[in-house]
């Protein structure tokens, strides 16, 4: 196993000779999703034409399917099939891994007559048309028995437990040194629950030639598509051929597969024909995960010049009764700001609504709105800027384990951050700055978001006209992983973009973990890269044994690749004359990567400031942003454009975060109140004013041979607490209940006399 | 029901189920897949399509309804090799991440530029009969009913910006 200091010394990508790495270049698939030529799963060309699928939704939140009368859709025009629990073929049982190495178990649809949310697909219907397989989905009736169910949240927090397995984190004494605490803090957070909103529902085309399955679906995780398919069928895995060239949209919504993915499979089995079937946009909110509502709890206990002394945070949130998942918000502060006496842990509510997972930063992205909410808060009492706060309590090592920091440049994205947004403008003071009706402040925000590492694969081939070819089972889900891919090929084998290949999405390419946790770039990205430097390998030595070769005979240690050549001094040859003439079939070899034995030896993060000015309508309550900026420190940046449009991508999240996401659970049927775009409002265009990110130079040589990291969450974690405190710094309402809605911030006003 | 729809200068004669979204004839019956179905509800703008030079929600219009119409979808606006300056801008601003919303924003983009050559007022339009100065509030306004989850605004203003810059 390697160390972190085999990855300190150069190699080409550190060296960047060419200049590719960190050049903000165009997307390499972006022409073909500007013209939309780039086929989405629902769009793949099957080899014949396909039969559409329709799924019918359960309309209770527990309880049991009694009866189901499907003759009147049976008879509807155009109908192939319609599956219930009763008929639909047979599948693995939920849960079952018929292969132990498989990375997903199996995951049934229709696998019984049992409801545990609102939304579970109850029937599926296969029909000529699209129209024809809805009109006859809504013809078939379903007769339930509805049991109890638990659904309000807010009224179920004293039912939380543990999580299996967890227990808190303490060290000190908490209790004791916050009751000594010379200045307190003691306030509890809400964050709503959440809705991804791809912008591309789920879907999936599906065919079969002989035994074996193709499937076009858009998940994040190519393996684990792979295998639940595969685990569920009772097929090898072999059997299952899964792509996904292109996703519109993951955020870790599209982490796992549901059941369009088996039952296009299994349709187009039955059918002897290819079948596709799609989410409605319903059915993405009602019928795929969602990111949990948080109850944090924060109790900061602090000197008099503001070092914390005592530091707590306790988050409650929620998950279906049958599908554990925690989402860990507390787990960032354990590597935030120094303080002796520390608590954190979570607490579990098990509801009978939808699956919660993971949404793009969990943890961070609600955990952070509490924490850096409460700094704000403590920074006011003792009457210091939230900025000097947070400096005073940096922390020399990792303040829960001791743990070095591989780097950490947080004090240096705050105090760029201040300088570049005139952080020097802001009032100390709230409500004293007017813009006719409008009441401006500014606010800030620490943004903190762990960095991994995962073990991944990459192939690539060279063929004799010098083309390079790098192939992953990776997934680009907007990410600019095709992008960065190429930029790490091309400056490692010396070479221009424009020889640069890259096949991503396949699951029978060499695995890698797919895009999430924002793993992807340091993960994918060190996998090709070890593939590339075993192709310089391969070269040389196909060079020097080559006597055709003006290489040959020559030392490999001095072998170098650039502009298309591979030389040695001044004796060199194209790539291309080499491998046309010594190996015309061309030179194929894999790499990987894996973690090293000595990565968690340090406290590995990456991180940022936010800051934001808003302007809150003292008439309606209404808040406007005016300008918002990111500083951020995220290892070596491969590409400047693609890493910055995450970044700002993240922020904006942040702010539909504190202003406008949110959705509710009807108490009365357990389903959402808002099940489309309409209700649940993410940011658009006219709420995006002036906003713009920076990253600070950095390597970090701890996290991979790259020195490089992820950015896909950075941008979010924290970033609605700099607006949340923008609110505060401009009238003085101080709201805790997220998302800062019109109707909150004009009872705060109201309640001031404003 | 018998239609024909002029789709990107091209006369396509069609029989569809009048229940047929404008949507779905171009996806499933002209393989013009390039235009996106978001939400089917006329609520993201991922569909945006001209009919007849003006951008509309092709999800919230029956096909039967465009017989003889004109339609310009992504594919018309420009292709691979003969990319429109809007496409061009897109590419070049990063104003995309996953790419689903991207053709309704270019095609809403194009036909917003015409409306706003054309004086028609927004929301944000201080003096309605006034000509249009495209401030970004303008672009802003007037490109909200095409959302981007990926939220890469910033970047789609900046390539809308850059196109009116040149036409202007």
């Amino acid at each position: 196993m390697s160390s972190v200091k085999d990855w300190a010394a150069p190699n080409p990508v550190t060296e960047n000779r060419s200049g590719i790495i960190g050049k903000g270049v165009d997307r390499y698939e972006g022409k073909l999703k500007v013209t939309g030529t780039a086929a989405y799963a629902y769009e793949v060309e099957p080899p014949s034409a396909p039969a559409y699928g329709y799924l019918l939704a359960a309309t209770i939140a527990k309880g049991r399917i009694t009866a189901i009368d499907t003759a009147a859709a049976e008879a509807s025009p155009g109908v192939k099939l319609v599956w219930t629990h009763l008929n639909v073929p047979r599948q693995a049982r939920r849960g079952e891994r018929i292969n132990p190495r498989s990375q997903r178990p199996s995951n049934p649809a229709l696998a019984g007559d049992r409801i545990e949310f609102f939304g579970q697909p109850v029937a599926f219907v296969a029909a000529d048309t699209w129209e024809n397989a809805r009109a006859a989905a809504n013809l078939i009736a379903v007769t339930y028995a509805a049991e109890p169910a638990v659904l309000d949240f807010r009224a179920s927090l004293d039912q939380a437990e543990m999580p299996q397995g967890e227990e808190d984190v303490l060290i000190g004494d908490f209790e004791g040194a916050y009751a000594k605490a010379p200045a307190q803090i003691d306030e509890t957070y809400f964050s709503p629950l959440q809705n991804h909103v791809q912008m591309e529902p789920c879907a999936t085309t599906a065919w079969w030639e002989g035994d074996k399955v193709t499937v076009h679906t858009s998940i994040q995780m190519v393996k684990g598509g792979q295998h639940s398919l595969a685990e569920t069928l009772a097929i090898p895995s072999e059997k299952v051929h899964l792509l996904t060239r292109y996703i519109g949209g993951g955020f870790g919504g599209k982490g796992q597969a549901y059941d369009d993915l088996v039952l296009a499979a299994l349709g187009a089995q039955a059918l002897g024909q290819p079948l596709k079937l799609s989410y409605t946009r319903q059915q993405m909110f009602q019928a795929t995960i969602h990111r949990p509502a948080v109850s944090m709890r924060v109790r900061l206990g602090a000197e008099p010049d503001g070092r914390l002394n005592a530091f707590a945070v306790e988050a409650i949130t929620h998950c279906a009764r049958s599908a554990p998942f925690v989402e860990h918000a507390a787990n960032f502060s354990r590597n935030l700001y120094a303080a002796p006496n520390r608590l954190t842990g979570h607490r579990l509510v098990k509801m009978d609504i939808p699956h919660a997972g993971p949404m793009r930063a969990p943890g961070e992205a609600p955990g952070m709105l509490s924490l850096e909410c409460a700094m704000d808060e403590l920074a006011e009492k003792l009457g210091i800027d939230p900025i000097e706060l947070r400096l005073r309590n940096e922390p020399d090592v990792d303040p829960e384990t001791g743990k070095p920091f591989s780097i950490r440049q947080l004090t240096e994205c705050l105090n760029t951050g201040a300088q570049r947004f005139g952080w020097s403008r802001r009032n100390p003071k709230p409500g004293q700055v007017r813009d006719g009706r409008w009441l401006v402040g500014m606010g800030m925000a620490a943004a903190i978001r762990g960095n991994f590492l995962l073990p991944a694969k990459a192939g690539v081939r060279i063929d004799g006209t010098g083309i390079i070819t790098l192939r992953q089972g990776m997934t680009d889900i907007g990410t600019g992983t095709y992008t960065i891919l190429a930029q790490i090929t091309a400056e490692t084998m010396g070479v221009t973009m424009d020889q640069v290949k890259i096949e991503l999405g396949d699951s029978e390419f060499p695995p890698a973990p797919g895009s999430g946790g924002q793993f992807g770039a340091a993960t994918a990205g060190s996998a090709a890269f070890e593939a590339n430097m075993n192709l310089r390998k391969a070269l040389a030595e196909l060079a020097i044994g080559d006597p055709n070769s003006p290489l040959y005979g020559g030392d490999p240690t001095y072998v170098t690749f650039g502009n298309g050549n591979i030389a040695i001094e001044n004796r060199s040859e194209s790539l291309a004359t080499l491998v046309s003439r010594a190996a015309p079939e061309g030179v194929y070899v894999e790499g990987a990567i894996s973690p090293a034995a000595d990565a968690r030896d340090y406290s590995q993060h990456t991180y940022g400031g936010h800051f934001a000015e808003v302007g809150v309508d003292t008439v309606t309550g209404e808040v406007r942003m005016r300008k918002m900026f990111g500083v951020f420190a995220a290892g070596r940046i491969l590409n400047a454009k693609t890493a910055k449009s995450q970044v700002t991508g993240g922020m904006i999240w942040g702010v539909g975060a504190a202003l406008t996401e949110g959705n509710v659970v009807d108490n009365r049927y357990g389903s959402f109140i808002n099940q489309d775009m309409a209700g649940y409002l993410v940011p658009t265009h006219a709420d995006i004013v002036d906003l713009d990110a920076i990253f600070l130079e950095e390597a970090d040589d701890k996290a991979n041979p790259m020195g490089i990291k992820g950015v896909g969450e950075l941008g979010i974690c924290g970033a609605g607490a700099a607006v949340a405190n923008a609110i505060y710094n401009a009238c003085g309402v101080r709201l805790r209940d997220f998302p800062m809605t019109p109707d909150k911030v004009l009872e705060g006003l109201m309640a001031k006399g404003l | 029901m018998k239609t024909t729809i002029t789709v990107n200068g091209q006369a396509r004669s069609l029989d569809l189920d009048t229940r047929t979204s404008l949507l779905d004839a171009l996806r499933e019956h002209l393989n013009l897949k390039g235009t996106k179905k978001g939400c089917d509800h006329g609520q993201c703008g991922a569909c945006t399509v001209l009919v007849n030079g003006e951008r509309i929600n092709s999800c919230l219009s029956l096909a039967v309804m465009h017989d003889g119409h004109e339609v310009t979808t992504i594919e018309g606006i420009g292709g691979e090799d003969s990319l429109h300056p809007m496409q061009q801008a897109f590419l070049t601003q990063d104003a995309f991440q996953c790419g689903y919303c991207t053709p309704g924003q270019i095609c809403s983009a194009v036909g917003m530029l015409k409306e706003a050559a054309e004086n028609w007022p927004s929301w944000v339009t201080d003096d309605l009969d006034g000509a249009v100065a495209l401030s970004d509030s303008e672009i802003r306004e007037r490109m909200s009913g095409n959302i981007c989850r990926c939220s890469a605004y910033p970047q789609i203003i900046a390539a809308i910006r850059d196109v009116a810059g040149e036409v202007a």
